[in-house]
């Protein structure tokens, strides 16, 4: 067990080096940001200046050495723009990509789950079919393009909720969020649901297909055979049954939900992590691209990570065919 | 000789109709409705894609045929040359139809270029995975499936943020975010394929190794890397639109849907509507229709779902 552990925490480290190496030169090698930061009007001087400021006029291998030796001390550079240390900058930005994340999250499952069950019961009915068809829009519709829709629908022609940004907001335990006042709810609410669209029909389809497999089981038959009423076994046994994989699922798909945060938060104006890197693209802002980009590549490692450990506690196969590769 | 004569072959009665599989698979697609009506709605869709220069009114693209006067018209209006604007104008003037049509060309290229690079390399190497064995396989297959933890959408965007703005660059960022479906999916059918008595057969035969991988059991291995295809096709349509619709995918100069969907957003707002969501449209009916296609493609193609 600890040498699997042991193999798994190596390989994520490789990973986590080998995307520095091709983030770094990747980003590095595009564009030339002295351009973007020095007034039209400035002489060679001046654009010199800069460039040693910024540390661009070293060779690039050196300006990995010393990205790396900052890295492991917690450094990722400073942004060119703002000045401010890019770790620094992304761990601002942070909380509101989180908060954003766990209220799609907890829609999803509000939402997805109690239609998949009713789906899963009445596989025939109207309504399940309309359920599931939509659950198919829910996956080909462009993530980007139902945020306009619910935009104008909800904030321009019925304007029932703001369109942009956060909103006030409140403080509960220390920790700041707009879910906790009735304007930052207001404001949270459609970039939430934009979010959690992909996950509902994702919530839909788990829950129906383990409502479906199970209600045929014998243990279903039995607390029938007993004289327990239809709610009791299905909020009770079936519920019990399909939810652990639901919820795994679901847990799972958070890392993908903070990736697919950058769209949302590009449409509705919300100031998170995502938003900071799209701006940090568009100008150039190397620094900031590349702290986002290490920093999502560390989050998927490390929930990858801890999948592949719980798993292999779980399942001992996983790990017997891992030595055995 | 009299006896070879006896020893006729029965001949079979030459039969009016033989049925080819694909014939079977043509009949077998039909039976859907949904399907058939998807087939015939991304035809259309790349038909107006092909002919646009034909049967749109201008050149949205040709600065002499636009005029800033018909900016921002909703649509129906008359333009300033006398034509209508069924759908309305953006905010330089161009006619949205004609608009659309021109990016439909651009949307549907980089779709399709980045899925058939992507199929063919992840085809080769998920090949070599199956055939190789042992620690190539294992290395590869380690690769695959770290690139498989990561969304699709999210290593798109991590290549466009280190690649830049480009035609070129899409593409490669496209086909880097998807190789590894294709890959995944040609290696376990290969698997599959590789274990059967006709490539026992044929090495029995003595036939070279690469001939076997790419004669034998390639040709089998197409029906899942077709559906995989159309499924993938359509993403990346849809990644291109999504990251073009940030700023970080196409210029302004290859105005594909997403750039124009990104264009219309500023005026959304304001209730000018028609900027963005036609484009929009023109995006949904086209992935929506390439994604019932594939869906129905795995039905009809999935040997188990056989009657």
């Amino acid at each position: 067990m600890t040498v699997f552990i042991i193999r798994r925490l190596l390989q994520a480290l490789l990973v986590v080096f080998m995307m520095s190496v091709i983030v770094f030169f990747g980003v590095n090698i595009v564009g030339d940001p002295v351009y973007m930061l020095v007034s039209p009007d400035a002489d060679q001087a001046d654009i010199e200046a800069a460039i040693s400021r910024l540390g661009l006029d070293r060779p690039i291998w050196e300006q990995y050495g010393l990205f790396l030796k900052g890295a492991a001390q917690g450094d990722l550079g400073n942004s060119f723009i703002f000045g401010e240390p890019a770790l620094k900058l992304i761990l601002h930005h942070m909380p509101a990509t989180m908060e954003l994340a766990f209220s799609a999250l907890f829609l999803a499952i509000v939402i997805g789950i109690p239609l998949g069950l009713y789906a899963g019961l009445y596989p025939d009915s109207r309504l399940s079919k309309g359920i599931m068809a939509a659950s198919i829009f829910g996956f080909s519709l462009p993530t980007f393009w139902v945020g306009l829709m619910l935009i104008m629908l909800f904030a321009v022609e019925l304007q029932w909720v703001p369109a942009t940004g956060r909103g006030d907001l409140g403080s509960f335990l220390g920790i700041q969020s707009s879910i906790f006042t009735l304007d930052g709810l207001s404001h949270i609410f459609l970039p939430a649901l934009n979010l959690a669209l992909l996950k509902i029909s994702l919530a839909i389809r788990l829950t129906r297909a383990g409502v479906r497999e199970a209600m045929g089981l014998d243990y279903v038959k039995y607390a029938r055979a007993k004289g327990l009423s239809t709610r009791r076994i299905i909020f009770v046994h079936v519920m019990k049954n399909i939810m652990i994989p639901v919820v795994t699922v679901m847990g799972l798909e958070f890392g993908s939900l903070i990736g697919f945060s950058v769209v949302t938060e590009t449409i509705f104006a919300w100031p998170g992590m995502g938003k900071l890197l799209i701006d940090a693209i568009l100008q150039l802002d190397r620094p900031v691209v590349v702290a986002y980009l290490m920093i999502i590549v560390l989050f998927f490692v490390l929930i990858n990570l801890i999948v592949d450990i719980l798993y292999s506690i779980l399942d001992p196969r996983v790990r017997l065919q891992d030595q055995g590769a | 000789m009299s006896d070879m004569t006896a020893v006729t072959v029965p001949v079979a009665e030459p039969s009016p109709k033989v049925e080819t599989p694909f014939q079977r698979f043509r009949a077998e697609f039909f039976e859907s409705k949904i399907a058939t009506v998807a087939l015939g709605v991304f035809l259309i869709i790349v038909l107006l894609a092909v002919f646009a220069p034909w049967i749109t009114p201008q050149n949205p693209y040709d600065l002499a045929q636009v005029s800033v006067m018909d900016g921002r018209l909703p649509p129906g209006s008359e333009a300033f040359d006398g034509y209508t604007m069924w759908l309305g104008s953006d905010g330089s003037g161009r006619d949205l139809y004609s608009a659309i049509l021109y990016g439909l060309r651009i949307s549907l290229t980089v779709g399709l270029a980045s899925g058939v690079i992507a199929l063919l390399i992840g085809m080769a190497i998920g090949l070599v995975a199956a055939y190789a064995g042992g620690r190539i396989e294992a290395i590869i297959m380690r690769i695959v499936d770290l690139q498989l933890s990561f969304p699709a959408s999210l290593v798109a965007l991590m290549m466009v943020a280190a690649l830049g703005k480009g035609v070129d660059k899409i593409i490669l960022a496209l086909v880097i975010a998807q190789w590894a479906y294709y890959a995944r999916t040609v290696r376990a059918t290969a698997l599959v394929e590789r274990g059967k008595e006709y490539v026992e057969a044929a090495q029995c035969l003595g036939i070279s190794r690469f001939r076997i991988v790419f004669r034998h059991i390639l040709p089998n291995c197409m029906a899942p890397l077709i559906v995989v295809g159309t499924v993938q096709t359509a993403s990346a349509i849809s990644l291109e639109a999504t990251l073009s619709f940030l700023g970080v995918g196409l210029p302004q100069t290859e105005p594909s849907i997403g750039v124009l969907i990104a264009n219309g957003f500023e005026y959304m707002l304001s209730g000018r509507y028609w900027i963005s969501v036609f484009p929009g449209l023109a995006l949904l009916f086209t992935v929506v229709s390439i994604n019932l296609v594939g869906d129905h493609l795995r039905d009809v193609l999935n040997p188990r779902l056989k009657k």
